[in-house]
Formats: C-alpha cells, sequence, structure tokens
C-alpha cells in the first residue's frame, strides 16, 4: 500500500509540481512550435506521454539490465539517446505496420520527438535520482503527463488570444513566451501540495 | 562536400562567433538550456565553457575525420562523437568543479541535444579544414557563454541584487525573487525576442535582408515545425545526403518516414489557414460570376471588402 503512495505522490511530482516544460525547461521546443492549435497539441501530448513513457522503460531495463552489470555507466548519454532515436524509429514503424488507426493520429508527431530533450532527460533523472524500472516509468508518465497538460493549456491560450491587438515586437513568440512565464507562475502553486 | 571555400583565419572566427554570429543573441540557437541554467552569471558561465569546452573538441574531431564519415550517416556519427565529450566534460566537471556540476545537474548530459552544437558540426565543421573548425567552436562558445553570463547577471541582479554572488545593489533593494525562479526565465526570453524582432523590422523597414540564422536553419521558435525537429533527420537535402537509393544506410532509412509525415504535418497547418480562408470568399464570388458582369462583380467585391473593413 506504501508503494502505491509513493508512486502516486511521484506522479503527481512529475506531472504538476516539477513541470517539465515550466520548471524544467526540457522539450521547450515543441512546446513552443507545435501550441498553435488545441488540436495539434493534444495529439503532440499524446505522442508525447507514448514515447517518453516506452522510452523511459526502455532506457531503464537496458541501465539496469546491461549497463549496470558491464560496469559502462558512464555510457549512459551515448547509449540512451542513440536508444531513443533508434526505438522512436521502431515505434513508428511498428505503429504503421501494426495499429495504422493510432499511427494514423500520432504518425506525424512521432518524429518531431526524437530531438525532444525531455526524452533524454527523463532517462538521466530516473538514472540520476536512483529509480527502479517501475518508479522510472512512473517518472516518465507523469512527465509526459505535465509536459500534454501544459502544451494543451497553452495551445487554448494560443486560440484565444491569437487575434489581440499587441505590439509589433511582441507579436508572435515573445507574447507566447510571456503567456509560458505567466502559466510558469500559476503552476509555482503547486508547490505546495506536497 | 569538398566544397572549397577559403579558409577563415582564427582570430575571425572568433569574432563571428563572439558578435557577428553570437548564437544567443543573432542566430537565436540553443534556448533551452539559455533559460534553465541562467539563473545565476556563475551558473550561466560554467554552463557556458562547458559547451564551449564540447563545441570546440567536436568541432575538431568532425572536421579532422570529415573525409572518413559518409554523408549519410553524418547525423548518427555526430551525435556519438559529441555524446563522447559531454561524457568527458560531465566527469571532468564532477570531479574539478563538484560545485557548478551539481547547481547544473542535469543540464550537463543534455549539451548534446543542445542546436548549437550540432548545427555548428553541421554548418561549419564538416565542411572546413579542423583548425579554423576549432576556432569556430571556440568562437560560437565564447559567444554562448557571455550571452548566458549576461543574461544569468540580469536575472541575478534583479532576482537577488547580487552579480557574481557580490553584493551589488543597495541594501534598500528588495529583490524580485520571481526573476531567479522559472517564470522570470520565460520574461527574461520574452524580451530578449521582442528585441530581435524589433531590430528585424526596424532591418527590414531600412530595406535590409535579415539575417537568417546558419547551423539549424531556424531559429528555436520555429523548432519543432521545421529545422531542429528534423535534425537527426537530414530533411534539407542540401548536400549529396538524400539519394533514394540504398536502404541500408541508416540515414536513409531513418530519414524517409518522418519527411513525409512532417511534410505532410507542415501542408496541413501551413495551408489549412489560408484554404479556409480562401474558400470562404470565392465560393460566393465564383457562383456570381456566372450570373453577373465583371463590372458587377467588381464592384460588389469592393463593397464586400468595405463592409468587412467595418
Amino acid at each position: 500500500m506504501n508503494d502505491v503512495k509513493d508512486l502516486l505522490i511521484l506522479l503527481l511530482s512529475s506531472s504538476l509540481v516539477s513541470n517539465v516544460v515550466l520548471s524544467q525547461f526540457l522539450g521547450l521546443c515543441p512546446f513552443l512550435g507545435v501550441s498553435k492549435k488545441v488540436k495539434t497539441a493534444s495529439g503532440m501530448g499524446v505522442a508525447v506521454i507514448f514515447v517518453i513513457t516506452i522510452a523511459s522503460a526502455v532506457a531503464g531495463v537496458i541501465y539496469q539490465f546491461l549497463l549496470v552489470p558491464l560496469k559502462l555507466q558512464y555510457l549512459q548519454t551515448i547509449v540512451f539517446i542513440l536508444v531513443i532515436a533508434a526505438l522512436v524509429q521502431f515505434v513508428e514503424m511498428f505503429l504503421k505496420k501494426s495499429v495504422p488507426s493510432l499511427y494514423q493520429a500520432l504518425g506525424v508527431y512521432l518524429p518531431l520527438i526524437t530531438t525532444n530533450c525531455a526524452v533524454l532527460g527523463v532517462a538521466l533523472t530516473n538514472v540520476q535520482k536512483e529509480y527502479g524500472i517501475l518508479k522510472g516509468i512512473v517518472n516518465g508518465f507523469g512527465t509526459a503527463l505535465g509536459f500534454s497538460i501544459a502544451i494543451i493549456i497553452l495551445a487554448g491560450i494560443r486560440e484565444k488570444t491569437a487575434n489581440n491587438d499587441v505590439p509589433e515586437s511582441f507579436r508572435g513568440m515573445p507574447m507566447v513566451l510571456l503567456t509560458a512565464g505567466l502559466m510558469a507562475i500559476a503552476f509555482c502553486g503547486f508547490s505546495g501540495l506536497l | 562536400m569538398s566544397e572549397k571555400k577559403k579558409t577563415d583565419s582564427p582570430l575571425e572566427r572568433l569574432g563571428n562567433g563572439l558578435f557577428k554570429e553570437n548564437p544567443t543573441f543573432v542566430l537565436a540557437l540553443g534556448m533551452c538550456p539559455t533559460l534553465a541554467v541562467t539563473t545565476s552569471a556563475m551558473n550561466g558561465l560554467g554552463m557556458g565553457l562547458s559547451t564551449t569546452a564540447v563545441l570546440m573538441m567536436s568541432n575538431l574531431m568532425i572536421s579532422l575525420l570529415r573525409k572518413v564519415i559518409p554523408s549519410r550517416v553524418r547525423i548518427p556519427a555526430f551525435i556519438v562523437i559529441i555524446a563522447t565529450f559531454v561524457t568527458v566534460v560531465q566527469f571532468l566537471m564532477q570531479a574539478y568543479l563538484p560545485g557548478v556540476n551539481s547547481a547544473l545537474g542535469i543540464y550537463i548530459p543534455l549539451i548534446v541535444v543542445n542546436c548549437i552544437i550540432l548545427g555548428r558540426a553541421e554548418a561549419y565543421a564538416y565542411m572546413n579544414p579542423p583548425i579554423p573548425s576549432f576556432f569556430d567552436g571556440l568562437g560560437m562558445g565564447l559567444g554562448f557563454s557571455l550571452a548566458l553570463t549576461c543574461i544569468g547577471a540580469v536575472r541575478e541582479l534583479l532576482g537577488a541584487g547580487k552579480v557574481f554572488d557580490h553584493q551589488v545593489m543597495p541594501g534598500s533593494y528588495v529583490p524580485i525573487n520571481i526573476f531567479i525562479l522559472a517564470p522570470g526565465a520565460f520574461f527574461v526570453l520574452a524580451a530578449l525576442t521582442a528585441l530581435q524582432n524589433y531590430i528585424r523590422i526596424r532591418q527590414k523597414k531600412a530595406g535590409k535582408e535579415p539575417k537568417k540564422p546558419a547551423g539549424c536553419v531556424e531559429d528555436c521558435q520555429n523548432c519543432a515545425e521545421s529545422g531542429c525537429g528534423m535534425r537527426f533527420y537530414d530533411a534539407e537535402g542540401k548536400k549529396d545526403a538524400i539519394k533514394k537509393t540504398n536502404k541500408k544506410a541508416m540515414a536513409e532509412a531513418v530519414s524517409e518516414p518522418p519527411k513525409k509525415a512532417l511534410a505532410e504535418a507542415l501542408s496541413e497547418t501551413q495551408k489549412k489557414a489560408p484554404a479556409e480562408n480562401g474558400i470562404k470568399e470565392n465560393a460566393p464570388a465564383a457562383n456570381e460570376v456566372k450570373e453577373k458582369e465583371d463590372s458587377e462583380k467588381k464592384a460588389e467585391e469592393e463593397n464586400k471588402k468595405g463592409g468587412e473593413e467595418k
């Protein structure tokens, strides 16, 4: 019972309290780039949840059962980034062949995720904080969930404010960044949660 | 690949990286670490210098190996080289600068995915001899360090009243804590990009072509939609990289499906807006053409436009 409670707390803290985009600044590029419409943003969010959860599981297994027994922990950065790049490719091929409907929904976003530093970031955090495989997966899922929450909220706000009258030099990205900053302030409130 | 350029002098490269093509202020590359680690000037400097070390060494190594690496698999090869040096730097910092290392934490290994390094490898080191490449890396790295230190100093000054841990503001100054917290980073970057926009707008008004960022093709703002998101895949095909022949080649296997998918994604997002508008405006007009004469139609369109404006 205690374990379940631990996992729930981990989920909560990785998704809301230390939100991956708004307090750790990982995965900023897709956060800023793919957040013009709620629809695309939610597609991206689901794809990120999918990939990060799988990637953290695979990276965890490789670390525990390959790198640690061989005492090759120092290779983690190289191994993780190559594994993630290959994994995304495999996932894409697999979905294309066997779950075409899911591929239709996520396919477009998958290649964008390879370079998402959040994926590598989660894998490295899992090692750094010495989460096991199960905790690693939960942490990965929570992080990705946090990413999705943030990107969908931002897309919603951007849809509302798209036609607002803004000073010329603040149009576009600066405005989005200000919005993200305000969201980050709001998310700071979650730090009282735990 | 063997494009013959005149070799650039080391000094010119240094100046280029520091000022003319400063990666942060001019090219707007590598914004993610810029936001994350600039809570103080010291952290900014530490991050900047470790990136510099990686950038110098990876540029040197890639330039030395540029005739050995086949262009199809160059991106994975670059990544392995970069990741190697990042690992080296990480362990050096753990050993000799434990304080800075723990402050920067996970962002040190994440130097691997920094736009600047792969961008320079692709745009400069792969096409130029070792010595200019080395100095290009040094210049770019120092430019990055300079930018990070400045941003860090501003945030530290506003957020804690200090610069490099020295009290600068008078005791009566109440620090605006938010600037060293996460939201402050967004606000500072917003101000910075607004400044860049301002300069760009002024350049356009003066009739000059605004400078295009090298390397990543686009700045981080457009990262996910174009340049950076594709940087593993060799989207541009500006060199002899992509040919639809050898399926065994890794870059090939990697590049094909994403290319299509991305093209679809791009066309989806870009075409939708104008297409929808076009249909709405043109459809009634097209019907009218059959019934009325041209002059009438023009008049009506003008009326419509007038109505819309009102």
